[in-house]
């Protein structure tokens, strides 16, 4: 039950941080299909960051410096999507589903070519960490309490202020809803889209090193984040891109994604005999069923996906 | 005159096409040279020429039958993903659809041991149910068809390493051999292999896709039906204000456009040139270079071909670079760029024509 509970909470978290990425981008105006990617880049950073940094790192260095390397890749990964969309006016489905692929091959590529250059005879897309993660966690009495839990609840209470609260957050809302009239108002509507990607860049990229080491301690890059960019869209739509709705839509979708991870420490469970792909299958079509029933009164920002023109009316 | 040629939408098209080729590779290049300098050249060499590193005419041809035996289905995920997109529908969905019409074909072949024609059929029927499932959501439901096609991906699947595990080896995680377990099921060769070195997998696979692409170009440009699609997808409001129905268009677009993927998963399983793995834990590659293939193509059925074979000749190509140094999945990359590119192919174009514009105002000018 504690299992059951830890691993809700720490995917919950994933949830949060990357629905509340796409929901910055959102509120600006630009759909992030690419968050996939970006979790992808973002995990790459971390674990690189971790598989060369000494075991002897003081624990909190090591996760300021874990925590800053996926952000900033995520961000820099981010900028591919902003050039493309804000500046260049490019399909933004298009953009984004081809970081998505682009991202799973770079990070491939970049994990075969550093195992390889270490030891030819390894092909593997595999970085290990198992020392590295122990500066995240800390057990209370079998639970296996994550700081990525906390940065998650601080991620969250800021995300809320500065969008409800900050001149800066209406302003981005505004380009979202009404580009133009934030534009006739003296905002820049380009600045403010980029801040909006940017952000993403910044929330996914952390999600993704938290997807990577959620109950494990090595990851196979070419495996990517198995659609977890897409599953946090779908509880951002379920969350009607306000924060404290995300959260709680996390914590929904968490559940049935920790019960694939646990569900054999159930006896009851175990006594159905259902194959462990059902409990794969759980959030993806719990997300199917969810959305078939939020998105019909969607209350998305109205101007998502159009490419700003400041000539166009 | 010149000017003339590159006002020419389909000379457009062309030019922009290999622009995304040209940078992509160029990116492909620089990415190698960064991971080892040494090998980079030979490396993307050995990718453009893929089967033509093999020095007897034999081989090259073997291997030639390898890559169209791979374009096939490729071409058919792509024509899923173009006739979507001509309708406003981005069919992300394609991986799914074209994994479970394998599911399908392989399931009735191994387990009832149908005949090659009723499992096809089977993979069809597969396909356009799961297309239809995202085009009902998105019809009635509103639902983002990129979002459920992603859902319906990964549950496709987990639902058919579930299924496959029937029918699967039992030292190994790989369906039986088609060629052994379900020899009926294996579409004719209709003596095609023997052109190319009596390359079993080579066979109907080819032309039927090909047939495809033309019915496809047919439907599109030719009939009230694709002219439906198309002015639904240009305008979902104004084709409802003309009385045409559009949530029935856009359903039965995905269920044409799942049909088509479908039939891709049976054109390369039935073939037998591959087993299902039961332990895939990622989709296979295939459904998103056939994305690729598609933008690349032009959005034009008959550009797909020619992109289907490219964007198979250079992942076959990845196979031949020095495992010593880089990995074949450099060609997933390369395709990745491609279709990133070809999201600035609007731009492009608007570079192109506003050029010529002002190449012609300015010789208006002199006259």
């Amino acid at each position: 039950m504690l299992l059951l509970i830890q691993y809700t909470i720490l995917f919950a978290s994933i949830l949060i941080l990357v629905a509340l990425g796409g929901c910055f981008a959102e509120h600006s105006g630009v759909i992030n299909l690419g968050l996939e990617g970006i979790m992808v880049i973002g995990a790459l950073g971390g674990a690189l960051m971790m598989r060369y940094l000494p075991g002897t790192t003081p624990a909190f260095l090591m996760i300021l410096l874990v925590v800053l390397a996926s952000t900033a890749a995520g961000v820099l990964y981010s900028v591919l999507l902003a050039v493309a969309a804000i500046n260049f006016k490019a399909d933004q489905t298009i953009v984004g589903t081809a970081m998505n692929m682009l991202g799973t091959a770079v990070a491939t590529v970049i994990v075969k070519a550093i195992n390889i250059a270490a030891n030819p005879d390894d092909v593997s897309s595999t970085i290990q960490y198992v020392n590295a993660k122990t500066a995240f966690i800390i057990n209370i009495g079998g639970f296996e309490f994550n700081w990525f839990m906390v940065l998650t609840l601080i991620a969250l209470i800021v995300s809320y202020v500065v969008l409800y609260k900050t001149r800066f957050g209406l302003r981005l809302m505004a380009c979202g809803e009404h580009p133009q009239a934030a534009d006739s108002v003296g905002i820049n509507v380009y600045k403010m889209r980029w801040a909006g990607v940017l952000i993403s860049g910044f929330l996914g990229g952390l999600g993704g090193i938290v997807y990577i080491t959620a109950g494990v301690s090595e990851w196979k890059f070419e495996y990517g984040v198995a659609g977890f960019g897409f599953l946090a869209l779908a509880v951002m739509i379920f969350g009607q891109w306000k924060p404290t709705r995300i959260a709680l839509a996390a914590l929904l979708f968490g559940l049935f994604r920790a019960l694939s991870n646990v569900y054999f420490g159930f006896d009851f469970l175990v006594k159905l005999q259902i194959p462990s792909g059902v409990y794969n299958m759980l959030p993806y079509i719990i997300s199917l069923v969810v959305l078939a029933f939020t998105s019909g009164k969607s209350r998305a920002p109205k101007s998502e996906g159009i490419p700003y023109d400041k000539g166009s009316r | 005159m010149k000017k003339n040629l590159l006002k020419n939408n389909i000379v457009q098209s062309l030019l922009t096409s290999l622009i995304c080729i040209i940078l992509g590779m160029i990116v492909g290049f620089i990415v190698l040279l960064f991971i080892n300098p040494a090998g980079a050249a030979e490396a993307i060499i050995s990718i453009a020429k893929n089967f033509f590193c093999y020095n007897s005419t034999n081989m090259q041809l073997k291997y030639l039958g390898n890559t169209l035996a791979k374009t096939a289905p490729l071409l058919m995920c792509s024509l899923s993903v173009l006739f979507s997109y001509k309708v406003g529908l981005f069919n992300i969905g394609v991986a799914g659809q074209y994994v479970v019409g394998a599911c399908a074909c392989l399931y009735a072949a191994l387990a009832w041991h149908l005949s090659w024609l009723p499992c096809m059929l089977l993979a069809i029927l597969a396909g356009a149910v799961f297309g239809a499932i995202s085009g009902a959501l998105k019809a009635y439901f509103n639902v983002n068809e990129v979002i459920s096609g992603i859902m319906l991906n990964w549950i496709g699947l987990y639902g058919t390493n579930m299924i496959l595990s029937n029918v699967k080896e039992a030292a190994s995680p790989y369906t039986y051999q088609l060629s052994a377990a379900g020899e009926q099921a294996i579409l004719p060769t209709l003596g095609l292999g023997a052109l190319f070195n009596n390359n079993q997998y080579v066979g109907l696979a080819l032309p039927l896709s090909i047939i495809c692409a033309i019915a496809i170009w047919v439907i599109l440009e030719k009939t009230r039906f694709g002219y439906e699609l198309k002015a639904t997808g240009y305008n979902k409001n104004a084709a409802k204000y003309s009385g045409m129905a559009e949530k029935r268009n856009m359903i039965l677009t995905l269920i044409i456009g799942g049909a088509l993927a479908g039939l891709g998963g049976s054109l390369l399983y039935q073939t037998g040139y591959e087993q299902w793995q039961c332990t895939h834990s990622s989709l296979p590659a295939m459904g998103f270079n056939g994305i690729a293939a598609a933008f690349l193509g032009g959005l034009s059925p008959i550009g797909t071909i020619f992109a289907s074979f490219f964007i198979q000749h250079i992942t076959a190509g990845g196979t031949y670079v020095d495992k010593t140094m880089y990995c074949s999945q450099i060609s997933d990359l390369i395709s990745a760029i491609i279709v990133y590119l070809c999201g600035f192919v609007g731009f492009f174009k608007y570079a192109i024509n506003t050029h010529i514009a002002k190449r012609e105002a300015r010789k208006g000018g002199n006259e």
